[in-house]
């Protein structure tokens, strides 16, 4: 018998699963899954099934979310929210732009530039936190120098208020905003934008009707995730912010709900809520991105 | 950087090929034609106006790239009106030109599509329509045939040597296929490492390549080489190698009496018996190729020949070759 005839002999597993479609190299992505099932799903379905049941069993399944949009003070929370997750992505992305496009070039110091803007998403929140309560005091350097200079002659109040969680924000989530753009902008082939040049396109028509385009679908995605991590703000709401007023957050009232009264139900409740408005955010984002060219952007043949 | 001393001047509607081998300076030349790269030194004009120090978008050249560069997110009627949209031609004026250079690269059916639902040849007819529609005093393309399968890339061979001979556009063309330069220019310029080989027509470049580079790099497949002889009259050169004689009816500059390099084509290689430039040789290796057959052979002292030939020989067969002295180039040895 020659060699090339196929064994029709015993099942075999691989061409089965080939068959349907599946590859059996997939099998080395349970370990991955399971571990997903152990700490995010499972977690995740037990923090809901908390929420809805409150410590006090009286008020019903939805007696968490009744006392929680009942409350003026616990309402103002998602408000105080977003009024921070909102702009402080909004202005890390649009300020990202910029820069990377200057910088998806070879340019001088760019490595420098780079690990600078890199350093405070190494940090951590708390320790850039805790940098920036003893820096923004009103008898810190940053004061100071301005009361020095003449340029201010009372001290700026810029902690335990709006604008000290909103700095915060804007260190650390800045760098991470610009990694993704710039690697969102190397992605675009610059012939495209030599080709518009050719065209008679000026930088800034090459910028608006070329790059800016080609990069929006990438600017959704780093709004996305820079606005999940600012609207899950924690620590620097504590530390530099007002926690008990205008810094009253999501994450914050879950937190107080945990240490004040023990009520884990109420946290999850608060947690949910806050997934729920991240996810509609996240939705309506998204939504509006599929309606853009989201292709290649590599240009030549797709 | 990868240029010196290139001087040229194109005329008014003449399309130009500048032709070499990869790393040959072809496409910088072209880049720094459009702007695309600085030029770190000499000028370019463009009629009496200096161009080299504008930046590209205010050069107006039209330019076809190697990979196209089409605009991903734009349809094909959105890619080719861009020029026009930047120059804030009026909308309906822009309509009609977009439509007539449809029709020209014969894309109508095509129009509202995005790049990636064309084929590569369909994306080359956007990338050159998008570069004429704005009726530019220059038209650049930087090898636009070579990312296509052969049979396309004859298709748009003809179909560029048909849109320039109706619309007339002033060409630069850079290439590294000479049968591509040869068939659509009017002129070439042949360059090798960063310096011009020779300028001229077509005929000229292949019939009479002025160095054993440009030789080699036109199809001279065979390269001798051998001694030329003192004392010939003119017109008549003799030359020998070891049991080798030819003779040359006329001289590279540069060839002087002793080592030299001979030059001859494959089909300048007759198989026949004649009574001057006689070679006796055995058929060592023989390739079918459709038309003709590439035959390898071999002299008794060794010298390996190439020859194409309609005529069927066999391998380990003796035959005599001929070749008329007028196509036996001769080269100094110096240049290689």
């Amino acid at each position: 018998m020659s060699g090339v005839t196929t064994s029709a002999r015993g099942f075999n597993l691989k061409s089965w699963l080939a068959e349907r479609g599946v590859d059996r190299l997939l099998i080395l992505l349970i370990p991955a899954f399971l571990a997903m099932v152990a700490f995010f799903i499972y977690p995740t379905m037990y923090g809901t099934y908390l929420s809805f049941h409150p410590m006090d069993a009286k008020s019903g399944a939805l007696g968490n979310y009744r006392s929680f949009f009942g409350d003026p003070y616990m309402r103002d929370s998602i408000w105080n929210t977003f009024r921070i997750a909102l702009p402080v992505s909004l202005i890390n992305v649009f300020a990202a732009i910029p820069l990377a496009v200057r910088l998806r070039h070879r340019v001088r110091g760019k490595r420098t530039i780079n690990t600078l803007l890199v350093i405070p998403m190494s940090l951590g929140t708390v320790l850039v936190a805790e940098g920036l309560s003893a820096y923004l005091a009103p008898n810190g350097w940053f004061n100071r120098t301005l009361l020095a200079t003449g340029i201010i002659d009372q001290p700026l109040q810029l902690l335990h208020n709006f604008w000290g969680v909103m700095i915060s924000l804007l260190i650390t989530g800045f760098p991470f905003a610009f990694l993704l753009t710039l690697s969102y902008i190397s992605g675009i082939n610059p012939k495209m934008e030599e080709a518009a040049s050719t065209l008679g396109a000026t930088s800034w028509q090459r910028f608006r009707y070329i790059t800016f385009p080609l990069l929006t679908p990438g600017l959704a995605i780093t709004f996305c995730l820079n606005f999940v991590l600012a609207f899950s703000v924690f620590p620097s709401a504590n530390l530099l912010g007002n926690p008990a007023g205008d810094s009253h957050v999501l994450a914050v009232a879950a937190a107080q709900a945990i240490v004040n009264n023990y009520d884990y139900s109420m946290a999850s409740a608060i947690s949910v809520i806050t997934g729920g408005f991240e996810l509609a955010v996240v939705a309506l984002v998204l939504v509006m991105r599929s309606r853009l060219y989201s292709g290649s952007t590599s240009g030549g043949k797709g | 950087m990868a240029l010196s001393n290139l001087s040229l001047t194109i005329g008014n509607g003449e399309f130009v090929a500048l032709l070499g081998p990869s790393g040959c300076g072809k496409s910088t030349a072209l880049n720094c034609l459009a702007g695309l790269l600085p030029l770190t030194d000499g000028s370019i004009f463009l009629d009496d106006r200096r161009i080299d120090t504008l930046p590209p978008e205010r050069r107006d050249f039209g330019m076809v790239f190697q990979n196209y560069a089409l605009f991903p997110h734009l349809t094909v009627r959105q890619n080719i009106g861009f020029g026009l949209k930047i120059k804030k031609v009026a909308k309906a004026e822009i309509e009609r030109r977009v439509s007539a250079a449809i029709n020209l690269v014969q894309l109508s059916l095509h129009a509202d599509k995005h790049p990636s639902q064309l084929s590569g040849g369909q994306q080359q007819r956007v990338a050159i329509a998008r570069a004429i529609v704005i009726e530019p005093q220059v038209v650049l393309m930087d090898e636009p045939l070579s990312n296509l399968d052969a049979k396309l890339r004859h298709e748009m061979r003809s179909e560029i040597k048909r849109l320039h001979r109706e619309l007339g556009l002033t060409t630069v063309y850079v290439t590294h296929d000479q049968e591509e330069a040869l068939s659509l220019a009017d002129r070439l310029v042949v360059l090798h490492d960063g310096k011009v080989q020779q300028i001229g027509t077509p005929e000229d470049v292949y019939m009479n390549p002025t160095n054993s580079f440009v030789a080699d790099f036109m199809g001279y497949r065979n390269m001798i080489s051998m001694d030329l002889v003192a004392g010939g009259s003119a017109g008549k050169y003799s030359l020998r190698a070891s049991g080798l004689e030819l003779t040359a009816s006329n001289l590279f500059s540069g060839a002087a009496a002793g080592k030299v390099r001979v030059a001859i084509r494959p089909e300048d290689l007759l198989v026949e018996n004649a009574l001057g430039n006689n070679i006796s040789c055995t058929v060592k290796s023989v390739e079918y190729q459709g038309k003709d057959f590439a035959v390898e052979v071999s002299t008794e002292q060794g010298i390996t020949l190439h020859i194409r030939t309609p005529k069927k020989l066999e391998v380990g067969q003796s035959t005599n070759l001929t070749v008329p002295s007028e196509r036996v180039l001769v080269y100094p040895d110096s240049d290689k």
